[in-house]
């Protein structure tokens, strides 16, 4: 019988999707009888609020009416970790251009948006404080009225260095720095975000029904707020239009809502619009990164320094806080290269800006970039070749242990690398590059290697002080009498197929076709205590508690089945919907076995009754790597770049549903792209995004995004349970470096190197212009 | 702030829709909470994102930026309108199946309407015009590719 596992089966999710039967937040929002919320917001970064003036006929709710309910308060257990609480609503201060200040409730939301004008803020302007560079000058003014152990405004202040390293790093033939940043960017989900709250009279509890990718935590983060025990409360993860990591903290607006649901005993609802999604929906990526290499001709990296500043806003996220841009950078910088010795600080700065929360790859997009930059300049410096650079740093012995502390797993760093160069055929591209530029063409190549980490287990988190450790989760799993089997999952998919994956893997352990197998996810009453999904973790830790509980219940199977057939349970073989005594005609159907184990239990000799099992996992964690390879043309009259080719080699282990694998790979290089060359969120010199709409923020079309060229590389290492290694957002990590190195290749020869994302036309244009301007003759 | 309704009368998905609403009521929100088509999704309203693209005799349009009143006298066609009456999925649902076309599937409505539009026109589709038609909407998980190579595919299926 041929695996179901390694098949791109089309998926189980998506008939219903295809004709418009999905069911999204905004959907069951049609349906319910609800009062629609909408969230009056401030219009300044920093100001401190004096009044709130509701008209008569407008109902609302300030903070003084949640007086009883807790802020959010993420903890990091580190002496650096500076603990900063969201009020739910704010009070006295607001911290941010779009903070929530009132919650006003109408018959529609057309009304509520109306009365949500009505309402009058008074307040006493503040000079907003709105880069890394105020909030840290001397006598800059602390965005939060709390003590600061170190400097005013720094949030995280962490630094590792290694036994050895100044030496290590004085030795060295030569030094060479590069700094790289990256804007404020949007993780942009086409559906916003939303919630409906209904009051059972019955039993008093609520229903959060919210587009979320963790609804275990949300719940868990909103009976914190209210002090009220976790069964009151049920959360519920309908279809989720996207999310990317912006839909993995708990929102404060959600804390409200439900507040406010219990307190009038009736429904209640928020969709938000899209202006708010981009003021007030969390933003990503901002920071910088200084690395400094100490090399050896012709390349070989002894010792490398970092610097590491993020810009994470006034607020910190929940539950894994604001350090989490920084900190994920101090741990992961090396990447993929043999660093003997590292030295780095990481910082989290406050500003009067949205906050931050992780982003698809969170920091390794930039650390990537700071990377791969540091190989092509000392590569050009050293007139070594950057596909040689690269090989001669490379990790390639496995286990490999970081400066960090991080053990990489079996990985095929070199090799990958090596695919990519054959498929593009480097010598060719500089013979075509030659040629093009004779006709003023501008052509570039530009490659970028990384690992990707992921499956992160409680271990992981726990290192990283984390007082909530994400990591485990947990698989039930149980036949009916029928023999249709479910999998109750506490991860919680939006888009990444789960529901068929699973059922693939699931099928393969008990032979039975996977369309047998129902994947149930995202409600806290019917799904065992997850984390839900994000970090590329659920193929590596859900897949592997599946393939564990899928196990046991074979176990339990094949013990009823050997009660029928009085055979040796050792001896029976699975598939085709039978349980059969390997080598002989003897055998019984699923469903006979089934039917047996609940209707006929006396007949069982395990003493058991029903089908069920359930299994934890928690892995130590693992890397897969890839390389990436963009071909550029810039157009040095507009400073526009167009995409030629993209190649991805991807070793991501083993590969459950091919197709899938490929989807996340081109979805996650389209925003590595947008990252790279279009996406920025502005504000303007008083606080005030000025990115507010589609118009002003620039998600690429088709126009923009070329097709990705995919190969694969399955190594399956020790530490995976179901053989996939995880490849959420490796796209979004390698191909901004890979762009951003083609560009500079492509305007090497006047001088012109890019370091910052998104290297928008306009910037471009300009660094073309100067270099060309300063040019001599 | 209840304001003036009116009668309307809609032609969408060759039934006769009854609907009363304020005058100023999108015809996205009527199709979704008047009629309970909630298959037509909005991601931005504002025009841009193209999630609430129907077909308004024959034609893409972006039903957040058209009032409900707008519509009467003409024919809609929205997402639940695509598949056979026996269920039988559309080519272009088949196509998008069969090329993992979607992931979280909340832009996938808009993007079968914009296709659907363009290869039911009387002109015959070719590569060029369907790449030029699908940049007109967004979408956030695919990376477009599949979405191109699901639309050709349905192309070919419909022109035999």
């Amino acid at each position: 019988m041929t695996a179901w596992a390694g098949r791109s089966l089309p998926r189980f999710e998506d008939p219903a999707i295809l004709r418009g039967a999905g069911r999204y937040v905004a959907d069951a929002v049609v349906e319910a009888d609800c009062l629609y919320g909408a969230f009056v917001r401030s219009p300044v970064a920093a100001a401190r609020l004096l009044e709130v003036r509701v008209p008569g006929d407008v109902l609302a709710f300030t903070a003084k009416d949640l007086a009883g309910v807790s802020g959010i308060c993420p903890v990091l257990d580190r002496p650096d970790y500076v603990p900063i609480t969201t009020p739910v609503l704010a009070g006295d201060e607001v911290r941010f251009s779009g903070e929530p200040v009132a919650l006003v409730l109408a018959a529609s939301q057309a009304e509520a948006l109306d009365a949500a004008e009505r309402v009058e803020l008074v307040f006493e302007p503040r000079k907003p404080v709105l880069s890394v560079g105020e909030a840290t000058e001397p006598g800059a003014r602390a965005v939060h009225d709390v003590p600061f152990p170190g400097p005013v405004n720094t949030v995280v202040n962490a630094t590792l260095s290694t036994a050895g390293f100044q030496a290590a790093f004085d030795s060295a033939a030569a030094r060479v720095t590069v700094t790289v940043s990256s804007a404020r960017q949007s993780a942009l989900p086409i559906e916003t975000r939303g919630s409906l709250v209904t009051f059972d009279r019955r039993s008093g509890r609520v229903t959060l029904t919210t587009s979320t990718q963790m609804p275990h935590v949300v719940r868990t983060g909103i009976c914190a707020c209210l002090g009220i025990r976790e069964d009151l409360l049920r959360v519920v993860a309908p279809d989720v239009g996207g999310a990317f990591g912006q839909k993995m903290c708990l929102a404060r607006e959600d804390v409200v809502l439900v507040f406010i649901a219990r307190t009038l005993r009736r429904a209640v609802a928020w969709v938000e619009t899209r202006e708010e999604n981009l003021r007030a929906a969390w933003h990503s990526r901002e920071q910088t990164i200084s690395v400094t290499g100490a090399f050896d001709p012709p390349g070989r990296l002894l010792a490398l320094r970092a610097d590491i500043t993020a810009d994470v806003g006034a607020y910190s996220c929940y539950p894994v806080t604001f350090g989490v841009e920084p900190l994920m950078a101090l741990a992961e910088l090396p990447g993929p290269y043999e660093v003997g010795h590292y030295d780095v600080r990481a910082r989290a700065v406050l500003t009067n800006k949205c906050p931050i929360a992780p982003y698809r790859g969170v920091s390794r997009p930039v650390q990537t970039l700071a990377m791969e930059r540091l190989m092509d300049v000392a590569a050009r410096r050293f007139g070594t070749d950057p596909l040689d650079i690269r090989r001669m740093n490379l990790v390639h012995e496995f286990p490999h242990t970081t400066p960090s502390g991080l053990v990489l797993d079996e990985g095929t760093y070199v090799e990958a690398l090596d695919d990519a160069a054959r498929a593009v055929d480097f010598p060719a591209f500089r013979a075509r590059q030659q040629a093009a530029r004779a006709e003023g063409r501008l052509l570039g190549m530009g490659v970028s290697v990384f690992c990707e980490r992921t499956g992160y287990g409680t271990p992981a988190f726990a290192a990283r002080g984390m007082a909530i450790t994400p990591g485990i989760e947990h698989v039930h799993i149980s036949m009916d009498p029928t023999a249709g089997v479910v999998a109750r999952i506490g991860a919680s998919p939006h888009g990444q197929g789960l529901g068929t994956t699973l059922a693939q893997l699931v099928a393969d352990e008990l032979g039975v076709p996977p369309d047998d197998v129902r994947v149930i996810h995202g409600d806290t009453d019917a799904t065992p205590f997850g984390w839900g999904t994000f970090a590329s973790r659920s193929m590596v830790i859900c897949g592997g508690a599946t393939v564990l509980a899928a196990r046991r219940l074979r176990e339990r199977l094949a013990s009823v089945a050997g009660d029928l057939l009085e055979w040796n349970p050792q001896d029976l073989v699975f598939g085709d919907g039978r349980i059969s005594v390997a080598g002989t005609g003897i055998g019984v159907t699923l469903r006979e076995v089934a039917a047996t184990a609940y209707l006929n239990a006396q007949k069982r000799t395990d003493g058991g009754s029903g089908l069920y099992a359930e299994a934890d996992y928690d892995p130590p964690g693992t890397f897969s790597n890839a390389c990436h390879v963009a071909e550029v043309e810039v157009d040095p009259e507009t400073g526009d770049v167009r995409l030629l080719r993209f190649l991805v080699v991807e070793d991501a282990g083993r590969l459950i549903n091919p197709a899938i694998a490929d989807g996340q790979i081109r979805g996650g290089v389209a925003q590595g792209i947008a990252n790279a060359l279009y996406e920025e969120l502005v504000y303007d010199e008083d606080g005030n995004l000025v990115t507010a709409s589609l118009m002003d923020y620039l998600p690429p079309t088709w126009a923009e995004i070329p097709p990705v060229e995919i190969l694969h590389r399955q190594t399956v290492s020790d530490p995976v349970l179901s053989g996939a290694k995880g490849l959420g957002e490796g796209g979004a990590m390698g191909a901004p470096a890979a762009v951003l190195n083609a560009v500079s290749d492509a305007l090497a020869h006047l001088g012109v190197e890019v370091f910052h994302m998104p290297q928008a036309p306009h910037r471009l244009h300009a660094a073309i212009r100067a270099a060309q301007e300063g040019a001599p003759g | 702030m209840s304001a003036e309704r009116i009668d309307l009368i809609l032609n969408v998905n060759g039934e006769s829709r009854s609907v009363t609403v304020e005058p100023r009521k999108s015809l996205a929100d009527t199709l979704r909470e008047d009629c309970r088509l909630t298959g037509t999704h909005l991601g931005c309203e504002h025009g841009v994102c193209g999630a609430c693209t129907i077909l308004l005799d024959g034609e893409p349009v972006r039903s957040c930026l058209m009032l409900a009143v707008q519509a009467q006298g003409h024919v809609v066609r929205t997402v639940e309108g695509l598949a056979a009456e026996d269920g039988t999925l559309h080519p272009l649902q088949q196509a998008f199946w069969e090329h993992h076309g979607l992931q979280c599937g909340f832009c996938t409505s808009g993007f079968l309407m914009l296709a659907a539009g363009l290869l039911e026109s009387a002109e015959p589709a070719t590569d060029e015009m369907i790449d030029d038609a699908l940049s007109s909407n967004l979408c956030r998980c695919t990376g477009y590719e599949n979405i191109s190579k699901a639309v050709r595919a349905a192309a070919k299926v419909m022109r035999q």
